[in-house]
């Protein structure tokens, strides 16, 4: 029974946490809003009064903008599609009875585990490294030239690592998916004379819609702002320098926090019209 | 056509033999039931005729051609689910169409056969739902429209009634039954209803731990069932068991009486207390205790007004009684 005095009670007691994530939330929120109307040189004057809209203007009208959008479109729509085909056949293939199954998929989530910053390093000096790299020495191997990958290939490398990443997840949330498919659906369709090319097509991807969708969001919200793989690896050369990227360096290496925190705020309104347009897909399948 | 024979067919999974070897022929245009208890290996035979399970051994044989290795599509037999297996996300159009898409046919041709089948099922106002949006009834004449326009040489149930309430169930019986009255195509039934088989069949199968205990129309199985099992499981309720003197006074192990074989006489036989009165209006069950013969179920008519404690009288009627050896099987 909810009484008004319990329900006042329940605030209360809920009050605490409430506030708490309001303003870890807030607070870092309303100092990139401010920072990004000052001009703010920490180490060239420091703050240095208001700015109005020049620090926007200038973010967006600099060479580096344009050429930042289209590093992350690359990125985060390459490691979308690789973890979104890869994954709905890997959870095909896990789905299929066979020995030691548990194990296997306990391994398939390790590289979700593994630290960004560790994963970078990792890919760069033991797989990448045209030298000592695995895929260097398989070249070798064969007598190719070996590719200079994060040089020659920064994109193909950054996606690759991402998608390594990511791919686990897409992974676990597909098999569940597919795992809840009623088997008699397919029986049917087997019995109607559908292919399992045709099954699969028809019965089987229609079923995976609503998970992919969730995929889909969840993974563009966080892959918009990877970081760790580009700082350990191309650290922003060769093209790669992602919006976020583009911030960190703006702050930290042009010590422009104005300028900065402008760039932050573009980030914030990009990521939320993502996340609306996401949320609305998803919204409509569940409707269904 | 639709001919159906299998030939010591088995099935086995590991260790467990779930159809240890069964023979059976079911002609063109017959309605055969599968019944038995949970567990009996009904739907495994259905499933094997279907094609879904490999058998183990034996083979499987269709309108004469060998079908054991054919795949279920190329078998000509269609299927009806216990959870009608709706595609959700296609409508009940698609859903109808899709064995025809599958087979290629043109659409002017789907969409003749799909018009047909809805307009004989009652379903041509819903073509354009999806199954979500449908009752249990409807999802259930969508799936035996999906059946229906494939044109298949046999109709295989399975269980399809058991996820339909009481109501439903008996008037989706009628649907079925009338269905096969006007198509005329072999269908086979499986079902753990013995009602649902009393009342469908041209022929019932009555199967116990993947063994067939009897096949035979309704009627015989109700006058001559082959053994105790299909004796207990056939007839509601059910028959009425004695062992003991009185089954070897009349020279069998165990003796058996059907509740409506026994009247209540004044100079009857056997002698016992009403215990539970059930007055359903059209009858009475009444569970007698007859010390000795244990307790017995007789039906009553609806005006029998006996209730608990009254001693009675019982006379079975002489014609009706079964016997049965030590080994459960019928004396003749």
């Amino acid at each position: 029974m909810a009484t008004k005095a319990s329900r006042s009670a329940a605030r209360l007691m809920m009050a605490p946490a409430v506030i708490l994530l309001l303003g870890w939330m807030l607070v870092p929120l309303v100092m990139t809003l401010w920072f990004s109307f000052r001009t703010y040189l920490p180490l060239r004057g420091g703050d240095q009064g208001f700015a109005g809209f020049d620090n926007y203007v200038r973010f967006v009208t600099s060479s580096a903008f344009w050429p930042a959008i289209g590093a992350t479109l690359t990125i985060v729509l390459g490691a979308l599609i690789i973890t979104i085909v890869l994954g709905v056949l890997l959870a095909l293939l896990l789905d299929q009875p066979m020995w030691g199954q548990g194990i296997v998929r306990i391994l398939v989530i390790a590289p979700f585990f593994v630290m960004p910053t560790v994963s970078g390093l990792v890919w760069k000096n033991m797989f990448l490294d045209s030298v000592n790299g695995l895929f260097a020495q398989v070249a070798r191997m064969f007598g190719a030239t070996p590719v200079e990958w994060i040089i020659d290939q920064p994109f193909a490398s950054l996606i690759l690592i991402v998608s390594w990443q990511w791919l686990p997840f897409a992974t676990l949330i597909l098999l569940t998916a597919i795992q809840s498919l009623d088997r008699e659906q397919l029986e049917a369709a087997e019995m109607d004379g559908a292919t399992a090319w045709k099954r699969f097509w028809h019965i089987i991807l229609p079923h995976l819609s609503r998970a992919i969708t969730v995929v889909l969001l969840i993974e563009t919200i966080f892959l918009l702002s990877i970081f760790a793989e580009i700082k350990m690896t191309t650290a922003g050369a060769f093209g790669t320098k992602t919006l976020t990227y583009l911030i960190y360096q703006r702050v930290l290496e042009s010590q422009n926090i104005g300028l900065g925190s402008a760039g932050g705020v573009y980030a914030i309104i990009l990521a939320n019209i993502v996340a609306i347009f996401l949320m609305r897909i998803v919204g409509k399948n569940l409707d269904r | 056509m639709g001919k159906i024979t299998l030939k010591s067919v088995r099935k086995s999974f590991g260790e467990t033999h779930v159809i240890p070897g069964i023979d059976l022929d079911i002609n063109d245009g017959e309605f055969v039931v599968f019944v038995g208890p949970s567990g009996c290996g009904k739907s495994t035979l259905l499933r094997l005729i279907a094609g879904l399970e490999d058998t183990s051994a034996g083979v499987i044989e269709i309108d004469g051609t060998d079908a054991t290795a054919l795949p279920p599509a190329k078998r000509g037999l269609a299927m009806v689910f216990q959870s009608y297996a709706l595609y959700p996300h296609m409508t009940v159009r698609k859903n109808i169409a899709f064995p025809l898409k599958m087979a290629g046919l043109d659409q002017a041709e789907q969409d003749r056969r799909v018009t047909h089948a809805a307009s004989i099922l009652n379903l041509s106002s819903y073509l354009d739902r999806r199954p979500g949006q449908l009752s249990g009834g409807q999802r259930q004449r969508v799936a035996i429209g999906r059946a229906i326009v494939r044109e298949p040489s046999a109709f295989l149930f399975d269980e399809p009634l058991s996820n339909l309430d009481a109501a439903l169930r008996v008037s989706m019986r009628q649907e079925i039954s009338e269905l096969h009255q006007s198509l005329k195509t072999t269908m086979i039934y499986v079902t753990h209803d013995q009602v649902e088989a009393m009342t469908m069949a041209d022929k019932i199968v009555v199967l116990n731990a993947g063994r067939i205990e009897q096949v035979g129309s309704p009627l015989d199985l109700y006058r001559s069932p082959a053994n105790l099992f299909v004796a207990g499981f056939i007839g509601s309720p059910k028959m009425n068991f004695i062992a003991g003197a009185e089954a070897q006074r009349q020279g069998c192990a165990t003796l058996g009486v059907r509740p409506e074989h026994i009247d209540i006489a004044p100079d009857g036989p056997w002698q016992g207390t009403v215990g539970l009165a059930e007055h359903l209006g059209s009858d009475t069950f009444l569970k007698v205790d007859a010390g000795a013969l244990g307790t017995l179920t007789v039906r009553a008519s609806g005006e029998v007004t006996l209730s608990h404690g009254d001693k009675i009288r019982l006379q079975p009627q002489p014609d009706k009684i079964h016997r049965f050896d030590t080994d459960g099987k019928a004396l003749r």
